[in-house]
């Protein structure tokens, strides 16, 4: 499991799993893997103002350092309803298409190194919702890691059938 | 590239703008020193690094054109041969640039084209003795010859570049000893061959420059473009400077709330400095990103130029107001359609030197720029003094192209009619330019300026000229904002749509009221719809509550008028805009969101997307209540539309608008008088003009009103003091038996207004009109019977049916009706009285419609009075209309309405 992260490795087209350091986070109980490449800031975040009309996902916005940031709850990306009332979520700051972006978890761990070659395509019986966040998972010492697919979760599409 | 190029080419594309703008002067004042000093030192610069950094032919380029204005120097006349070319050289130059900018290389090419040209020209007619040595071959000789000749003239006007290269070059060459003597041109051509361009004419320059260098300060000074203090920064470092004091604001702020919790002073002090430098700082850096609006109008006065020998027309540009200053961003987005706006200026509005002679106008045409500050917006007004648009082409466009019916289109104002030019592809150019005319355009510079919050509107005058005029907002990153609150969040509108705050409060004087549950304001007598916000926003709890109380946010966009109903007000405040994140930016109802003060995040509402949202739930008008949009004329047939005017005496007349061809404004100075009849040319005719009154005077001079008739190919021109209104109402004529110039008087608008009779007027223009001549359009004739047992009413009806074009025969009785529709003569339209002695209309109907073969004749019945009776009995016996007896205007209308349609405007 410790796998000697090569960082002389070009962060060429083919490196987003040639050294695989996650950071792992908590959502309704699973264990889930963000790249660590893609985590700018982890912060807590305060006095969200809500967007109406906006999609379900989409939490609202918060002021992080002047810059505005659209919050997105990972929770309802999966589709595994609300954080329950009184609980305080995390938010992961990741930069999309230029724009910030904070995804909302409801607790961060520590930082993981794994070995690509040790990642395991989705179980085929996924949830459809799950399996497109996902880019494959880790067993661990009992648990597994879903490394999460930054990209697809933050992209616009799949937000309308989340909402 | 090297950071070297590039300064080079950011440099050199400015100088080059500059030297277009100062070329254009000077042909217009061949005689300022100044300018031509300038523009010489300008290209001169650029020669000089262009050998520096070895761009030869650049050089070669740069160097045969300073040559040719060596000689405008030295007292050679300008022409405008000669500036072209050397504006052609300049746009070689640039291309070349461009080419530099994006492969870092000079492209290959060979410029002798244009460098043989300007040597052609400078060498050309003054001195036939310089000609002759300095063969082709070896041009910069004969240039040499002049630059050192001329060095002595003018020692003061030497820039910063100028010194510093020829410092540099001075320490790698010594050819010092060149300057003074007049012969150098055989040591210089012999030179050449092997020495590149680069140190040719840098040679020459380092020995004088030696002496004029102390004086330097004063020349420089004296030169009107000389150095201000500037650097060059890159946009994207302003851009981050910006965002990092606007996060050092909101840290001030919280700072400031909690300093104001806590009493300990020991911070007092040093964070009001802090507070106050902050400030300072904020709105330096705002300043940065102002921009004049000249920077974008540098183009321009070449551009005009060009179009004037292009086009051969003259034309003046005014520029005023180029210090105003507006957001960069701003400025980009206007930059084209400001270009587009003056080339059509230049191309529609000018009218050619003839062409304004012959109007009386100075044979330069003048468009004018105009920037200023006003309010949180920049005006900026281009016009010109040209023929102005052509309203009645619009118009006819406008209905070739289905956008608005004839009717419709006559009976807007000019002010509407105008819009249409920015429609896609609407172009009444008659012939497609180059410059102009093919219809794009001025929709894109429309969507361009809505894009950043603008508007812009037309003034037109017919042979006076058109001003355009836009209003933009000052900034996209800073604005005024009104902030709002709506089940306690809160939202910014800016201040720009907003007109007005109406507090509003069940019970009070401004209460909102409901019309099928939509909700209203009445304010100072109109009906403002009502969108309350947090019902749009689906706010949680809005649909429980309906509550009307709070403040109303008066709009307007465009020329929509609403009301936004926000629960509260607090504050303006000047925001920082940010755009929506892309996940968001679907949401029409927000623009974009900011950062307040106490650093909460508060979206923007778009007013546009309010305004749409609610307008595409509520149908197509859902928010036309604040612009009188008249409801449909399908309500009743009893209401006629009539066109209201002035003629003679303050009364108001009236007459059908379905008798109307067109209403005409025509230049009084081209109606004729012939046998002390007036005349006017009209569509390739003569047409007679009959005043409305005796009291109507037709004007010598000005413009005068017309409501034209006619009927086939006559036309007739009725000259009335002034169009007043089109309207729709009902018409309960009294009949004014005593005036045959008048049907009769009716109620239009509550006012007494007189119904013209239109069969008085025919005559007195056609003295043949009404006794039936050859009036007929092949067409057009068709035959009514009319019975009637009063020969006073078929004497007055007569003349009034054939008027609209109708063959007319008559009948004093029913039994005389049968005998004329059994003769086998051919009538179209039975027009027949109801109430007759003997057998009565209705029989007449009834014994028509029992067989032969005008059993489907249409039938117009004539009565007195209506009843629900009569009525009934008509419908049995498919009587097409009733028209009240003496409704002789009704009448024309019911047979129009009856059949084909007569085309009386034809």
């Amino acid at each position: 499991m410790s796998n000697p992260a090569t960082t002389d490795k070009p962060a060429g087209a083919q490196a987003a799993g040639a050294h695989n350091e996650l950071v792992t986070v908590r959502v309704a109980g699973e264990l889930l893997g963000v790249p660590i490449g893609r985590v700018h800031d982890v912060f807590v975040p305060n006095s969200l103002t809500s967007v109406p009309l906006a999609p379900g996902e989409i939490v609202g916005l918060l002021n992080l350092r002047g810059r505005v940031v659209t919050a997105l709850s990972l929770r309802r990306l999966l589709g595994v309803g609300s954080a329950p009332a009184g609980s305080t979520q995390t938010a992961l700051g990741i930069e999309h298409v230029g724009e910030s972006d904070g995804l909302l978890v409801d607790s961060v761990g520590e930082v993981m190194k794994l070995d690509p070659e040790q990642r395991q395509p989705n179980p085929t019986h996924m949830d459809r919702r799950w399996a497109a966040l996902s880019r494959g998972v880790y067993r661990l010492d009992g648990e597994l890691l879903i490394e999460l697919d930054v990209d697809a979760a933050l992209a616009r599409e799949p937000s309308r059938q989340a909402a | 590239m090297d950071d070297l190029l590039r300064e080079f080419l950011t440099e050199s594309s400015e100088h080059l703008e500059t030297i277009d703008i100062e070329l254009v002067r000077f042909e217009q004042d061949p005689n300022n020193e100044t300018i031509l000093r300038n523009i010489f030192r300008l290209v001169h610069t650029i020669k000089g690094t262009c050998g520096f950094l070895g761009l030869p032919r650049l050089e070669a380029l740069a160097h045969a054109a300073e040559t040719l204005m060596g000689k405008f120097r030295d007292g050679m006349p300008v022409t405008t041969g000669a500036v072209t070319l050397i504006l052609a050289t300049l746009d070689r130059v640039k291309e070349i640039l461009g080419e530099l900018e994006r492969t870092a290389a000079e492209p290959e090419g060979v410029d002798g084209d244009l460098i043989g040209e300007l040597e052609r020209m400078a060498l050309g007619p003054p001195e036939p003795a310089p000609a002759a040595p300095p063969p082709s071959p070896k041009p910069v000789a004969g240039e040499m010859v002049l630059q050192i000749l001329e060095r002595p003239l003018k020692p003061g006007e030497v820039s910063l570049d100028d010194l510093e290269r020829a410092f540099r070059e001075t320490a790698v060459e010594e050819i010092a000893p060149l300057p003074a003597p007049v012969a150098p041109p055989p040591p210089a051509a012999a030179a050449m061959p092997e020495a590149e361009p680069a140190p040719k004419p840098a040679p020459a320059r380092p020995a004088p420059r030696a002496e004029p260098k102390p004086e330097r300060p004063e020349g420089g000074e004296g030169d009107g473009v000389s150095k201000v203090q500037t650097i060059r920064v890159n946009v994207d470092t302003l851009e981050h400077l910006m965002t990092m004091v606007s996060e050092l604001v909101l840290t001030r702020n919280q700072l400031l709330e909690i300093a104001r919790r806590e009493d300990d002073s020991a911070y007092k002090v040093p964070l009001q400095r802090l507070s106050h430098v902050t400030a300072e700082l904020q709105e330096g850096v705002m300043k940065t990103r102002m921009q004049p609006i000249g920077t974008a109008w540098q183009k321009l006065p070449r551009v005009i130029r060009d179009l004037s020998s292009e086009l051969n027309k003259k034309i003046e540009l005014v520029m005023q107001g180029a210090e105003t200053e507006l957001d960069r961003q701003v400025l980009e987005v206007i930059k084209d359609p400001l270009t587009h706006m003056i080339r059509n200026s230049a191309d529609h509005g000018i009218e050619t030197g003839p062409e304004r002679k012959a109007a009386g106008k100075p044979e330069r045409g003048t468009i004018r720029l105009n920037a200023y500050h006003e309010g949180g917006t920049i005006t900026i007004e281009i016009s010109d003094d040209g023929r102005g648009l052509d309203f009645g082409a619009i118009r006819r466009k406008a209905t070739e192209r289905g956008l608005a019916s004839e009717a419709e289109v006559e009976r807007m104002s000019e002010a509407q009619v105008a819009k249409f030019i920015f429609h896609p592809g609407f172009s009444t150019a008659k012939a497609v330019t180059a410059v102009s005319g093919r219809g794009v355009g001025m929709d894109v510079v429309k969507t361009n300026i809505e894009l950043i919050g603008g508007t812009i509107e037309i003034r037109s005058e017919p042979g006076r000229g058109t001003t355009f005029t836009i209003k933009i907002p000052l900034t996209l990153a800073i604005v005024a904002a009104l902030i709002v609150s709506a089940r306690d969040q809160r939202f910014a509108i800016p201040q720009v749509a907003v007109l007005e705050l109406v507090r509003v409060k069940p019970g009070s004087d401004h209460s909102i009221e409901r019309i099928n549950g939509t909700p209203v304001l009445r304010l100072r007598d109109r009906l403002l719809p009502i969108v309350p916000i947090s019902k749009v926003l689906g706010l949680p709890g809005a649909e429980a509550e309906a509550g009307d109380e709070g403040f109303v946010v008066v709009s307007q966009v465009g020329r929509q008028r609403f009301g936004i109903l926000v629960d509260g007000v607090f504050h303006t405040e000047e925001i920082v805009v940010k755009p929506m994140s892309s996940k968001l930016r679907h949401i029409q109802l927000f623009s974009g969101n900011t950062i307040l003060g106490d650093g909460a995040v508060v979206l923007i509402i778009d007013p546009n997307g309010v305004a749409k949202m609610v307008g595409s739930g509520t149908g197509e008008n859902g928010f036309g209540a604040d612009e009188a949009v008249e409801p449909g004329p399908a309500e009743h047939d009893e209401t006629v539309t009539l066109l209201v005017f002035r003629g003679g005496g303050q009364s108001h007349k009236a007459v059908p608008l379905s008798l109307v061809t067109r209403l005409e404004e025509v230049d009084a100075a081209k109606i004729e008088w012939v046998g002390g009849r007036p005349l006017i040319q009209y569509r390739g005719r003569l047409m007679p003009l009959v005043p409305a009154g005796p009291e109507v005077a037709i004007r010598r001079e000005g413009s005068q009103a017309l409501v034209v008739f006619s009927d086939g190919d006559r036309s007739m021109g009725l000259v009335v003091d002034e169009i007043v209104d089109i309207v729709d109402d009902r018409l309960d004529i009294e009949l004014a038996a005593d005036r045959s110039d008048l049907v009769g008087s009716a109620v239009i608008r509550g006012r007494a207004t007189e119904i013209v009779n239109i069969a008085h007027y025919l005559p007195l223009a056609h003295d043949d009109w009404s006794s039936g001549g050859p009036v007929k359009a092949v067409g057009a004739s068709r035959t009514v019977l009319l019975v009637d047992d009063s020969a006073f009413f078929r004497d007055m009806l007569t003349p009034v049916l054939k008027a609209a074009g109708y063959r007319v025969v008559t009948a004093g009785s029913a039994d005389e009706a049968m005998g004329v529709l059994g003769s086998g003569l051919r009538v179209d339209i039975l027009v027949t009285d109801v109430e007759m002695p003997g057998r009565d209309g209705f029989q007449l109907v009834e014994a028509v419609r029992a067989g032969g073969r005008h059993a489907g004749l249409p039938v117009v019945a004539l009565a007195a009075g209506v009843t629900p009776e009569l009525v009934e009995r008509a419908r049995r016996l498919q009587i097409g209309d009733f028209v009240a007896k003496f409704d002789r205007a009704g009448l024309v209308q019911s047979l129009n309405d009856l059949d084909v349609p007569q085309e009386i405007a034809a």
